[in-house]
């Protein structure tokens, strides 16, 4: 026996594959604790049917439209991702009957395009330097101009931020008494802010922290600041800290989860693990939790995993990637 | 003095430099000691209010300081700001 905490069985029992969404295991990260009196915990999204936390968000949306009679089969739904939630919703809209356009920066790893295209999704590229920026912008010219799409938009949806204020957050307050401080990766801003409104109605005291990218120079390639983009989701209010980090350094922690952890995890686990060790460091005692959004699975041909980091500086893919 | 970081979509503004030396104890001062020296980035940083533009991210080494006090947030000698356009994931 290793565990160490109460364990319960995991899994459950549920009619469907969607119905499996969520439940994912809450593992300790012993070896990365700076201190005795403070435990980091992390949330393995994984564990979700497509290997990724845009489970929760994917169904979110999917249900939300459903239920204002937004949607019924055969309807096409058109949605901009840089991967994670166009799977999700593949999964889903190919059970449903919805057929899936997604919109994609054209520089996303190639597991990302073999996944879509395995459950029947449509891809649309959008100029790879212009990240998911990119993709927005172009989404929203397509739904603007062909009324027959429904978006689901997971920038703008209640929907989303509402997956993890009634999951994520939920789940980690049936197995913690406290949380010092929530760590979570700013993409649309769904995770942060659905955990921050749970866990500061639990305890207003709890710090929360966005770790967010800093995406490589060729990954900027916007043509003036103006085409900068702030999710309509996201409240800077409801935020404590909000913290970069390099591609160079979400790799380096990346590494680290598989040596020191066992956990193969995604690029921005790497980035809120390094942050939830940075934060932890500066808290006196109590429970540091974080959500590891993906496995690594999808990023295996980027070379993260083999490459060593000089390796990886020298081929440019620290400064090229799109891991968010 | 501080020093900022400017991202490639600044660069036409300011003569291709990746960073410059700036002067003030605040963010606010330290910006607007970038626009003076590079005028054309003025607009870019700014609103008409003189408010922080609203896609423009700006880091006091690694935290983003509309986070902190805003352009009211105090830098030191050795601090570096890092201003970045505002880009999503998902």
């Amino acid at each position: 026996m290793s565990a160490g905490v109460d364990s319960r069985p995991c899994g459950g029992k549920y009619g469907d594959t969607v119905a499996a969404i969520g439940h994912t295991p809450l593992v300790e990260l012993k070896s990365l604790a700076p201190k005795p009196d403070v435990r980091i915990w992390a949330k393995l999204e994984s564990h979700n049917p497509t290997g990724s936390v845009k489970d929760r968000v994917a169904r979110s949306l999917i249900e939300d439209a459903e239920v204002r009679g937004a949607i019924e089969p055969g309807k096409t739904i058109l949605e901009p991702t840089s991967g994670n939630t166009g799977i999700s919703l593949a999964m889903i809209c190919s059970l449903k009957g919805y057929p899936l356009k997604v919109v994609m920066p054209s520089n996303v790893t190639e597991e990302r395009t073999q996944l879509l295209r395995m459950y029947g999704a449509e891809i649309v590229y959008s100029p790879g330097e212009q990240g998911s920026n990119g993709a927005v912008a172009m989404a929203l010219e397509m739904a603007e101009s062909d009324s027959s799409y429904y978006m689901p938009y997971q920038y703008g949806n209640e929907a989303n931020p509402r997956a993890h204020y009634d999951g994520t957050a939920a789940e980690i307050l049936e197995e913690l008494d406290e949380v010092a401080a929530f760590v979570g990766g700013l993409g649309t801003g769904g995770t942060l802010m659905g955990c921050a409104r749970r866990l500061k109605e639990a305890d207003p005291a709890t710090l929360i922290v966005a770790a967010e990218p800093l995406q490589g120079e060729l990954v900027q390639g916007l043509r003036s600041l103006d085409d900068g983009f702030i999710p309509p989701i996201i409240d800077l209010t409801l935020l404590d800290r909000k913290i970069f980090v390099s591609n160079r350094d979400a790799v380096v922690w990346t590494k680290k989860l598989i040596k020191e952890e066992g956990i193969f995890a995604g690029v921005s686990s790497g980035a809120v693990a390094a942050i939830s060790h940075r934060v932890a460091s500066e808290v006196d005692a109590g429970n540091v939790v974080t959500v590891f959004p993906d496995g690594g699975w999808k990023y295996l041909s980027s070379g993260v995993y083999t490459k060593s980091i000089d390796e990886l500086e020298a081929d440019g893919t620290l400064e090229t990637a799109s891991f968010w | 003095m501080p020093t900022a970081k400017i991202p490639p979509v600044l660069r036409s503004s300011t003569g291709g430099e990746k960073e410059v030396a700036v002067d003030g104890a605040t963010v606010g001062d330290a910006l607007r000691s970038l626009a003076a020296q590079h005028p054309d980035t003025k607009s870019q940083l700014f609103g008409e209010g003189g408010e922080l533009n609203r896609y423009v991210n700006v880091y006091k080494n690694d935290e983003d300081v509309r986070v902190l006090d805003g352009l009211e947030t105090p830098v030191g000698e050795s601090d570096t700001l890092v201003i970045l356009p505002a880009m999503a994931g998902g």
